[in-house]
């Protein structure tokens, strides 16, 4: 057989000799170390490897050998509550080998403990099975039912099942006759391609909203479970505070999240917060129902550009169980940019701004894993994709963010300036789009309640024109505007105040339910309505704004809790009696 | 292994190509020994069969093809650490310039490190009081964070650094396991020195260790110099317990020679020529701050970058902006209005300080303050633009109040003595009494238990 040795390193790339028998995508294992790497080229006999680790000390000539695989994530329960990098290497292991710092070539099993679960399994001898079906679970965290699925490409009758009892995922748990002298010995753990998307039967349509609590999103911009949504903002406009956000509370059964390029501590914050602060809806803590990735900024560079893969295939998989995932991606431009890092490092043709000509395609590949899907096992799941953005220079018009906005349907549009005058979120309402929202009305409508749609577009309408209004304000000041101009000046700065505004730190404001959404939103119109007719008899702005309700509207956000929202129907009567005696 | 070898091939720019090299490895160290001069270092960034690409630190100038032998160290550029290494100053490369020999390594450290796993850090939770308002009340350092000055030419960046060196107050009195980490990277001669003289008057010059690279130096040494700077706090706060404050001036340098061997390699630039691994590079500068659990030490990174331009969206403070955990900005029209520290608050962020103040770290009000000086700030801002169009006097009564507290608030509250040192209590006790100029329901940032608490309407007096 022939020699592969190293014939050039240059940064995370690494040029292979001898490499005729390598295949595309292929798994293989770099130096005396065993880095892991991955065949991105062939040329004759010299293969283009990324190397997902670092390449110092590598030298010309050390052995290459191939693994024969591409390259892939483990999938078995321990997934959920657990923080893996960018190539599924479990942190919590590496640190139990290596202490605080990631050396070079550590090299860790799915699970080095061999954890044994209590496994429960649903078929006998005899029974025919196919792909997708679940065979067995066993409980993963209290929260999620781990449900253990005959692997995609595998049918037969089942030949032999264990005993009840306690498994680690490397035991053989059924063996199922997949052919003639074909035995298939099912374990927990199985294995997948990280760049190929897991097979399922149908692709549904959205139709229904993924409910994060956040009041710009899901009472302006929805995004529907199973649809797909863009985060773009310089830095510090919150693209991360929101997605931890949508992490912490926004309806989804399993949370992956990942750290993509980015902050060590962001991902500490989450794994100290997490196991703290409970689910709205079981109460249970948040981290029984999340999984980290973390391929921090400082990690190397091409597991960056695999981390949203394997972020990805974790999900679909938990999909074909029939989940509800959503997908936290911070930042998908840090990913963009280990392609052109990695794309300058193999001196190809650049498109724009140095980015590769492919972008485009791998940002459509990468998004088309979204979806609502019937799975191969007949059950119903989702995977919700939500992408921060991180343009250069906080310009919109870059590569990243104008291919991004052609294959998402919802664009938070994070603003700068409103950032800077801590307006948060700081998503602009006017910049920003959910696609969703026809797809989507009718489950509000039916579900939260009538109006909600109608009270709706009424707000947007007013701040449109309030909006306008700011800029003649901006030339000649609000002092000669018309009453009826001026109530529309109050009741747009009572709308960004007390509504878009959000508190993510505050008890109350942090997570809001529709119906207070809805009410929040019916209490602002009633007031600005009454306020008009007035208006209209005469009675000056000034009076309105002087009984102090609209200052009572704004502070509702933090004084009336999720659960009482009778006290906007008494604010209603306190109201309209109030401005009885204006008349 | 170390092989010596003749055969320079080629030179350009700060980079050598030698070949029939064998088992050069990746990164890894190289001495060449030039005729008549002595050596210089480099290091391997491209291998090849058998030829080796090398930068050289200090510059290829008087190298020929002929006249210098290189040779491979084997190993990847390391320090030699100890506790010895305080007070002591070395160059740009970490060796020691101060005349007082060299150091006694208790261990020999990869200067490149490797990055901390996220789940051994310490989310930063503890406060450092600088005695700034600006920055203690409205972008509170934390321990272990890396906030950045955002600066410009002829801006007070060094009287800043420097006087928040020298107030900085640790909690719970650790002061006994403090000290300063600080590189220079292509600044001037009188801006290092500028630094020595007030780590002398602060007493503290025993505990600083200092790594220059001045304007006059090799640019392509600048690209070691912080790494070597961040080596030595490794060592000293995680391995010696110590709580360290590293400055890193001027990151724009260190940029600009990123850049210039990057052109210098044919490598394909992204923006403004500077290269595509940028943020990759820089962020495994900045990750290099924060706290490991169960360790004692913490270090906390204030990088200086003067903004060319003074434009914020140039990449050089856009990709650090992307990594820091916040900025603190400094701006040229507060400057040339008098108000020193210069900080302009609007673009001016911490990002950890949501965690970490409040009751329990600073007071109860902090935040609720906080956000209000941010939210009135904004709102002076666009009177003030209303106000050049339509005049001061044709303001509302409302605007007009705004425009007064704008001027108590730049006045007092952000300027203060280069010496001055507050209390956080001081401080807060301020922003309240600014916040006082604008009548109550103007502030609609803070909820009514803290505003009856806290906040008191000022007598109309002052209205004239
Ligand atoms: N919804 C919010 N509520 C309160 N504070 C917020 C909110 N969003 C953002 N902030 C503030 O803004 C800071 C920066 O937000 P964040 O870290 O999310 O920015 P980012 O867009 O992710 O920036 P980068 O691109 O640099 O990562 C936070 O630390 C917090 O202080
Ligand atoms: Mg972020």
């Amino acid at each position: 057989m022939e020699e592969s040795v190293i014939l050039r390193v240059s940064g995370p790339v690494v040029k292979v000799r001898g490499a005729s028998s390598f295949k595309m995508h292929e798994t293989v294992m770099v130096g005396s170390k065993k880095l892991i790497g991955e065949v991105i080229g062939l040329d004759n006999d010299i293969a283009t490897v990324q190397v997902y680790e670092v390449t110092t000390g590598l030298t010309a000539g050390e052995p290459v050998a191939p693994t024969g695989k591409p390259l892939s994530v483990w999938l078995g329960p321990g997934i959920i509550g657990n923080i893996f990098d960018g190539i599924e290497r479990p942190l919590k292991a590496v640190e139990k080998k290596t202490g605080a710092f990631i050396p070079r070539g550590v090299s860790t099993e799915f699970d080095e403990e061999g954890r044994k679960w209590k496994v429960e399994i649903f078929v006998k001898p005899g029974d025919k099975v196919c792909q997708g079906m679940v065979v067995a679970q066993t409980r993963e965290t209290p929260l999620i039912m781990h449900k253990i699925m005959v692997p995609p490409g595998i049918e037969g009758i089942v030949s032999e099942v264990m005993p009840e009892g306690e498994y680690t995922v490397y035991d053989t748990i059924i063996r199922i006759s997949a052919g003639p002298n074909r035995t298939f010995e099912m374990k927990m753990l199985q294995e997948w391609p990280v760049r190929k998307a897991r097979p399922s039967l149908e692709r549904l349509a959205v139709n229904e909203p993924l409910i994060t609590g956040q009041r710009i999103i899901d009472t302006f911009f929805p995004i529907g479970k199973g649809g797909t949504a863009a985060i773009p903002g310089s830095f510090g406009t919150g693209k991360t505070m929101t997605q931890h956000q949508l992490a912490k509370w926004s309806d989804a059964d399993i949370i992956v999240y990942i750290g993509c390029g980015e902050r060590g501590n962001e991902m500490t914050e989450v794994l100290e917060d997490f196991p703290k602060l409970m689910d709205p809806k079981s109460g249970r803590p948040l981290m029984e129902r999340t999984v980290l990735i973390a391929n921090t900024s400082n990690m190397p560079v091409a597991a960056r550009e695999a981390s949203i893969y394997t972020g990805i295939t974790l999900a679909e998989y938990y999909r074909d169980m029939g989940y509800n995932i959503a997908i936290m991606a911070d930042s998908t431009s840090r990913w963009a940019e280990a392609l052109r890092e990695i794309s300058g490092r193999l001196e190809e043709m650049p498109a724009e701004e140095g980015f590769p000509a492919y972008l485009s395609s791998r940002l459509s590949e990468f998004y088309e894993r979204a979806g609502r899907f019937k799975t191969l096992g007949n059950s119903i799941g989702s995977i919700t994709v939500i992408g921060a953005v991180s343009p250069q220079g906080g310009d919109f018009s870059e590569p990243v963010t104008q291919n991004t906005k052609r294959f998402i349907r919802c664009f938070w549009a994070l603003d700068r300036q409103l950032a800077y005058a801590r307006h948060y979120p700081a998503i602009h309402w006017l910049l920003s789009y959910s696609e969703y929202m026809e797809a989507l009305s009718g489950w509000y409508e039916d579900k939260v309640n009538p109006l909600f749609m109608k009270h709706r577009s009424e707000l947007l309408k007013i701040l449109q024109e309030e909006s306008k209004l700011l800029e003649i304000v901006k030339l000649v000041g609000s002092d000669i505007l018309p009453d009826e101009q001026k109530l529309t000046l109050e009741t747009g700065r009572t709308i960004r105040l007390g509504f878009l505004q959000q508190a993510a730190f505050h008890p109350v404001d942090t997570y809001v339910s529709l119906e207070k959404q809805f009410y929040m939103m019916d209490i602002i119109l009633f007031l600005h309505k009454e306020a008009y007719e007035l208006i209209r008899k005469g009675i000056p702005a000034s009076h309105v704004k002087e009984t102090g309700y609209f200052e009572d509207i704004i502070k509702a956000k933090y004084t009336v809790s999720n659960e009482e929202l009778h006290i906007f129907q008494e604010m209603k009567a306190r109201f309209r009696e109030g401005l009885e005696k204006l008349k | 292994m170390s092989i010596e070898y003749l055969g320079i091939k080629n030179i350009n720019g700060p980079l050598l190509v030698v070949q029939g090299v064998k088992g050069a490895s990746f990164e890894e160290l190289v001495e060449i020994a030039v005729e008549g001069e002595g050596t210089r270092l480099g290091r391997v960034m491209d291998i090849s069969d058998d030829t080796a690409v090398i930068q050289v630190f200090e510059g290829t100038s008087d190298i020929s093809l002929k006249n210098s032998r290189v040779r491979f160290l084997g190993h990847p550029l390391e320090i030699p650490l100890s506790e010895e290494i305080l007070g002591r100053v070395f160059d740009g490369l970490g060796r020691p310039i101060d005349g007082l020999g060299k150091v006694y390594p208790d261990v020999k450290r990869d200067i490149n490190g490797d990055p901390i796993n996220p789940v051994s850090r310490k989310y930063p939770r503890d406060y450092i009081e600088t005695g700034i308002s600006a920055i203690d009340g409205l972008t509170t350092l934390i321990r272990g964070q890396k906030l950045p000055l955002f600066s410009g030419s002829g801006l007070p960046h060094n009287e800043l650094a420097a006087q928040i060196v020298r107030q900085a107050k640790l909690p719970r009195h650790e002061d006994t396991k403090f000290a300063i980490v600080f590189a220079a990277m292509g600044v001037k001669y009188d801006v290092a020195e500028y630094f020595r003289q007030s780590f002398i008057q602060g007493g503290v010059l025993q505990r600083v260790v200092m790594f220059m690279n001045l304007a006059n130096d090799p640019p392509v040494e600048r690209i070691v110099t912080p790494r070597c700077a961040l080596t030595a706090a490794e060592y000293l706060a995680f391995e010696l317990g110590m709580h360290i404050l590293v400055i890193l001036t001027d990151m724009t340098a260190y940029c600009e020679a990123l850049r210039e061997i990057s052109s210098s390699k044919g490598e394909i630039p992204s923006r403004k020529g500077f290269p595509g691994y940028m943020y990759s590079d820089l962020a495994s500068i900045y990750e290099r701050a924060g706290m490991i659990e169960g360790r004692e030490g913490s270090i906390t990174q204030i990088p200086i970058l003067t903004v060319p331009n003074d434009d914020i969206t140039h990449p050089i403070p856009d990709l650090t902006g992307y990594i820091t955990e916040g900025q603190i900005v400094l701006d040229r029209d507060l400057n040339q209005r008098g108000v020193y520290p210069p900080i302009i608050i609007l673009p001016s962020l911490s990002r950890l300080m949501k965690d970490s103040i409040g009751e329990g770290f600073t007071r109860e009000d902090h935040a609720p303050c906080a956000t209000q000086l941010f939210s009135a700030y904004a709102r002076v801002h666009d009177v003030r633009a209303l106000a050049s169009v339509i005049g001061e006097d044709e303001l509302s009564k409302t605007d007009k109040l705004y425009m007064e507290f704008g001027k108590a608030f730049e006045k007092e509250f952000i300027s203060q003595g280069a010496n001055e040192d507050r209390t956080i209590e001081y401080t807060l006790n301020l922003g309240w009494k600014l916040l006082g100029i604008l009548p109550r329901e103007e502030l609609d940032r803070v909820d009514n238990a803290i505003l009856d608490k806290y906040y008191k309407e000022r007598g109309h007096t002052s209205a004239e």
